[in-house]
Formats: structure tokens, C-alpha cells, sequence
């Protein structure tokens, strides 16, 4: 009852962190899909160059946040953003690398042989391959994997409220700091609707991008 | 026109070298079907692949029309020349439309220009545009999308194409008849065609000359027909199967051995006109009774002409088959066999009496094949009639 009226009290403030938070991931996931997805392609070129990026993405994405945050303050401090939205972008830019590049990887090498083969045969150059077979085939795995880091990193960003990046982060961090429960609950049950909400609908964008016929 | 020239191809593996394609020389002449056979392993593929290029060779040369492909832009070389491989590779993101244009595309044609033609060529292999062309790969038989993968390789009308085993992933029954199709596609078309199988009957069926490889070498390289009666070595005769004299049955049609039948009855004849006339013809078993539009009716055996009297139309045994000129030997055998005669009537499209063809007749050519010399090559009748 108490969480009830708190929600229905404070309306607005929920609405805005929801979408501060929303805004933060979505910049950064879209920032990673913009890197990831390139550097996924071109790593199907290098077997070595592929093993070398992808454990170094897996490592990237074992360090703790706290853990990221904290080496990320005295660096960015140099340029004045040692806390707030940049560091926060930065540590979900990173961790979605993993998620991104390796399924982007994965997905274009899986294209079968034949496939490629009679891509190849009929005369289409490497840059038509992928603009019209390649990635066009691996649309639905990198989706997957934009969705993986999309859901993963609700739940990080949630953090991010500790260096004052904003979100529903906001809510928790207060509740814990003021021994207000109901502040806490709210926010963590925003923070898991968000989640799921997000893995729906991407689910949903996921299969509307797919091409017909896969 | 291709040309083979000292094509060898290496390859180093973790197990040693292997030598995929021996010092190959051959020369497939313009608007013909060359296929190419053997054993897996024999290096088929790679000599296939060698001249779009998909391989590149080791040494060697392969000519198209005359030119040395060696230094040519792999892309532009590879748009000339049409590609059905074996595991079908149609994209499955693109409609069928789609997968048929890409080419067309490619090089700059027109839209309503490559529309046509995917229609066009869908026709060709009996799928009707309305249906298909805006199907997805996925939504067609496997029977159905070879086909598609076979008029995609058409689309541009490449003078030369490659085909790697291409009907190998249907059922015998829809394969002999995309066989057919084919045939009868190339004999408008005239494409210069390297064809791999490993199907010798599909070999004797589609090729106006087979090549036979073992081991990376060209072990021979001739007509059906020559091949058949004229293995090279053990390895060759052993590969063609010692039903080889069979085989050849379906490089001849019922034209070839038509023995033209002058001695007709009709039903208003007696049976003594039948028997005088089967001795002034010499025909030992049987008259045939044909009716106002010389269309065979029946036949009256000997023994009934003999002890019987009356009118031909009253003691006539009914036909119980009948061939046509186009059919091959092999299709005419069954039917003998089936029916058990020793001869069968042969019809014309409007169903006259063409003559008949016999088991003797049959024998007779193959056996007179046989002892034809070698190198005679103009007695050797050509395999297919034109249509
Ligand atoms: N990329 C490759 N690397 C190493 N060896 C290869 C390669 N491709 C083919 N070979 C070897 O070359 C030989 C010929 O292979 P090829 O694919 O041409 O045979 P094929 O006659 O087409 O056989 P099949 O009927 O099984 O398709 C084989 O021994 C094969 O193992
Ligand atoms: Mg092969």
C-alpha cells in the first residue's frame, strides 16, 4: 500500500528517471552496435586477430562496475567528466562489446560455405557479399546479441546512479543511503519491468528486421 | 569453347600434398555438354572450379573462347560464366525474383528488363512466375529450388557454364525429369557446359563427351557412345558398369534402328492377302493392320494366317504397345520386355505407322558399333537427333 502511494505521489520523478535511464543505455548500446558490429565483421577476416579481440572483450566484461567506474574517475577527471553521464556511457559501451562482437562474428561465419561459395561464383565483389548476403543473414544472432547487452546493461546502468549519472539507479541508492524501503523497491522493480519490457520489444524489432524467409 | 591447358592444382595439407588436378588438357567445344566423371575424390570439383576461378590453379591455363583467363578480373570473368553448385546456394533472404535478377543486376540491366526475364526463365523450367516469384527459397521443393538455381546461373545468358553435380539433391524420379527439362533448355540455348557428376547414367544421358578422372589425371576423354563401346583402360570399364552395352541402348533413339515397314493390310483384306503379303516382305512372324489413315489397328500373326481363313479386321490381335522415333533404345527394351514381343510398332505424332523396330534391329546396331574401328569417328552416329 505504502509503495503504491508512494508511486502514485512521486509520478513524475519515476517518469523522468526511466527515461534518463532508458536515454543512457540506449546511447551507449547504440554506440557499441556502431563499433561492434564492424569490428565483428572485419574480425571473420583474422582467425588470430578474432581470438585476440574476443578474450579481450571477455575480460573487459568480468571487471566489476564499481570496479570500472572507480579506475575511470582520476582518467576522465583529466578532461572534467570523472563522474555522471560519460563514465556511464563508457562502462556500457564496453561491456556490450562482447555480447555484440561475438555474436556479429559468430553469425557471418555461419553463413554456410555454399552460400558463400555461390555468392562468390556469380561475380559479386566481397563488399556486395556482405551488404547483400552476409550480414543481411546474420541480422536475427547480432539483434540477439544487441538485446543480450540492452538487458544486461539495465541492470549496470542502475549502478551508474553512484557516480551521478541519473536513472532509476537514482531511486535505489537513495533507499539504501535513507533506510527508505519503499524507495528501494520501487526502483528495483522499475528497473526489472524495464528489463523485460526491453527484451520484448527488441524481441518484437528483432523479428521484423529479419529478413522474410529465414 | 573452354580449353584446359596443363591445369594442375596442389594442394598442401597438414597430411603431405595432394595433387587434386594432373597436368589436365582438354578442350570442350562451343555449345556442347562435356561431363565431367569419376570416383569421389578424383578431383572433379577442383578442375571445375578452377575456371571461374573459385581454385586457383597451380600451373596450367584455362582458355574461354580462345582467351587466357589467367590475368582477368576474377569478377567480371566469373559474371560470364554461369555457376550452379551442388549444394544449391540460393540466398534464402531474397525472393526467388530476387535470387534470378542478382546478376542481371549486377551488370546494369535494366529493372523491367530482368523482371522479364526471371519470368521468362521460370517458364522455361515449367514454374509459373505468378506463383514463384515472389516465393522465398525456403517455401519451395528441393526439386523446385534446383531448378531456380539452375535458371539464376541462365539469367544473364553467360555463354559458358559450370555445373557441379546440380541434380544431385533429388530424387531419381524428379531428377531424370529436370534432366530432361534441361536438355531440352540447352538444346535451344547452346551454352558450352563443364557439368560434374558422379552418376554415370546422368553422364551417358546429358554429355556429348565425357571426361573420366582417378586420381587428379584425365584417364579419357570421349563421346558416350565411344566410351561405352570403347573403354580406355580396366579402371574406365570398371567404372562404366558391364552393363555398359545396355547403357548405350539410351544413346540411340527408335529412328536410328527403324526398320520402315512397306507390307501393310487393312481390316478388309483376308487373312490370304496377309499371309502372300508377309512372304513377299519376308516377314517372318506378323503383318500389321492399319486403318483408312494408316494408323495401326492390330497385327495377324502367321500361324492364324495359315489356318485360319476370313478377314483380316475379324482375326487381328490387338497392339499392345507402341513406340515413337524419339524414344531412346533403353525405354523401347522395357517395353519389350514388359510386353514380351520381339518388335513394336512405331507411331508418328498424329499416330500414323512410321515401321517397327525389332530386337534383331537392336542387336544389329550395337553389335556393328562394337566392331566399327576407332578411329572412324564419322561412322559413329551422333547421339541425339535434333527435334
Ligand atoms: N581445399 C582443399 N584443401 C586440401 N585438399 C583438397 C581441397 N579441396 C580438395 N582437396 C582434395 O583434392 C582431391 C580432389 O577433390 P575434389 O573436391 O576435386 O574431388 P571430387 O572429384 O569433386 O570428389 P566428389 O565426387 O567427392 O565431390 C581430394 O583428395 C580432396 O581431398
Ligand atoms: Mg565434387
Amino acid at each position: 500500500m505504502e509503495i503504491l502511494d508512494f508511486v502514485m505521489t512521486n509520478l513524475n520523478l519515476l517518469g523522468k528517471l526511466t527515461l534518463e535511464h532508458i536515454g543512457l543505455v540506449v546511447v551507449a548500446v547504440g554506440l557499441a552496435t556502431l563499433t561492434g558490429v564492424p569490428i565483428g565483421i572485419a574480425i571473420t577476416q583474422n582467425e588470430r586477430i578474432a581470438t585476440v579481440v574476443l578474450y579481450v572483450a571477455s575480460v573487459l566484461i568480468t571487471i566489476p562496475s564499481i570496479a570500472l567506474f572507480g579506475i575511470m574517475i582520476p582518467i576522465l577527471s583529466t578532461i572534467g567528466h570523472g563522474i555522471g553521464y560519460l563514465p556511464a556511457v563508457i562502462a556500457v559501451l564496453l561491456y556490450s562489446q562482447l555480447p555484440i562482437i561475438r555474436n556479429t562474428y559468430t553469425a557471418i561465419n555461419n553463413v554456410s560455405p555454399g552460400l558463400r561459395e555461390a555468392a562468390r561464383g556469380i561475380g559479386m565483389t566481397s563488399a556486395q557479399r556482405l551488404r547483400k548476403v552476409e550480414i543481411p543473414l546474420s541480422v536475427p544472432v547480432i539483434m540477439a546479441g544487441v538485446r543480450t547487452a540492452v538487458v544486461m546493461n539495465i541492470g549496470v546502468m542502475a549502478i551508474a546512479a553512484y557516480i551521478g549519472a541519473g536513472g532509476l539507479g537514482v531511486l535505489i541508492s537513495r533507499g539504501i543511503s535513507q533506510s527508505d524501503p519503499r524507495q528501494l523497491v520501487v526502483g528495483a522493480i522499475a528497473v526489472s519491468l524495464l528489463a523485460i519490457v526491453a527484451d520484448r520489444s527488441l524481441l518484437s524489432l528483432q523479428r521484423r528486421l529479419t529478413p522474410r524467409g529465414l | 569453347m573452354i580449353t584446359l591447358d596443363n591445369l594442375t592444382k596442389i594442394f598442401d595439407t597438414d597430411r603431405g600434398v595432394v595433387t587434386a588436378a594432373d597436368h589436365i588438357n582438354m578442350e570442350v567445344p562451343q555449345g556442347e555438354i562435356c561431363v565431367l566423371l569419376g570416383p569421389s575424390g578424383c578431383g572433379k570439383t577442383t578442375t571445375l572450379k578452377m575456371v571461374n576461378r573459385i581454385i586457383n590453379p597451380t600451373s596450367g591455363r584455362v582458355l574461354i573462347n580462345g582467351q587466357d583467363t589467367t590475368d582477368q578480373d576474377t569478377v567480371s570473368l566469373r559474371r560470364n560464366i554461369g555457376y550452379v553448385i551442388q549444394q544449391i546456394g540460393l540466398f534464402p533472404n531474397m525472393t526467388i525474383e530476387e535470387n534470378i535478377s542478382i546478376v542481371p543486376k549486377l551488370i546494369g540491366w535494366e529493372k523491367s528488363r530482368y523482371l522479364k526475364r526471371a519470368s521468362e526463365l521460370l517458364e522455361m523450367v515449367a514454374l509459373d512466375p505468378a506463383i514463384f516469384l515472389k516465393r522465398y527459397p525456403n517455401e519451395l521443393s528441393g526439386g523446385q529450388q534446383q531448378r531456380v538455381g539452375v535458371i539464376r546461373a541462365l539469367a544473364a545468358d553467360p555463354p559458358v557454364m559450370l555445373m557441379d553435380e546440380p541434380f544431385g539433391a533429388i530424387d531419381p524420379i524428379n531428377r531424370e525429369v529436370i534432366q530432361d527439362e534441361f536438355l531440352k533448355l540447352h538444346r535451344e540455348l547452346k551454352k558450352t557446359i563443364m557439368f560434374v557428376s558422379h552418376d554415370i547414367d546422368e553422364a551417358v544421358k546429358m554429355a556429348d563427351r565425357i571426361a573420366i578422372f582417378k586420381d587428379g589425371k584425365l584417364i579419357q576423354y570421349d563421346t558416350p557412345d565411344d566410351l561405352l563401346s570403347h573403354p580406355a583402360n580396366d579402371f574406365v570399364k570398371g567404372f562404366v558398369g558391364r552393363d555398359r552395352a545396355l547403357k548405350r541402348l539410351q544413346l540411340v533413339t527408335v529412328s536410328e534402328v527403324l526398320e520402315t515397314e512397306s507390307s501393310v493390310v487393312t481390316a478388309e483384306d483376308s487373312l490370304a492377302t496377309a499371309l502372300q503379303r508377309m512372304d513377299d516382305a519376308g516377314y517372318e512372324r506378323a503383318i500389321i493392320v492399319v486403318d483408312g489413315h494408316d494408323r495401326p489397328v492390330g497385327y495377324i500373326s502367321r500361324s492364324v494366317a495359315t489356318t485360319t481363313k476370313g478377314k483380316c479386321g475379324q482375326h487381328s490381335y490387338n497392339l499392345r504397345t507402341v513406340v515413337r522415333p524419339e524414344d531412346d533404345l533403353r525405354t523401347v527394351a522395357s517395353k519389350m520386355f514388359t510386353h514380351d514381343a520381339t518388335w513394336l510398332p512405331c507411331v508418328s505424332e498424329q499416330g500414323k505407322l512410321m515401321g517397327v523396330v525389332t530386337q534383331r534391329g537392336i542387336t544389329h546396331y550395337l553389335g556393328a558399333t562394337y566392331k566399327s574401328s576407332r578411329s572412324d569417328d564419322q561412322s559413329i552416329r551422333r547421339i541425339r537427333v535434333a527435334t
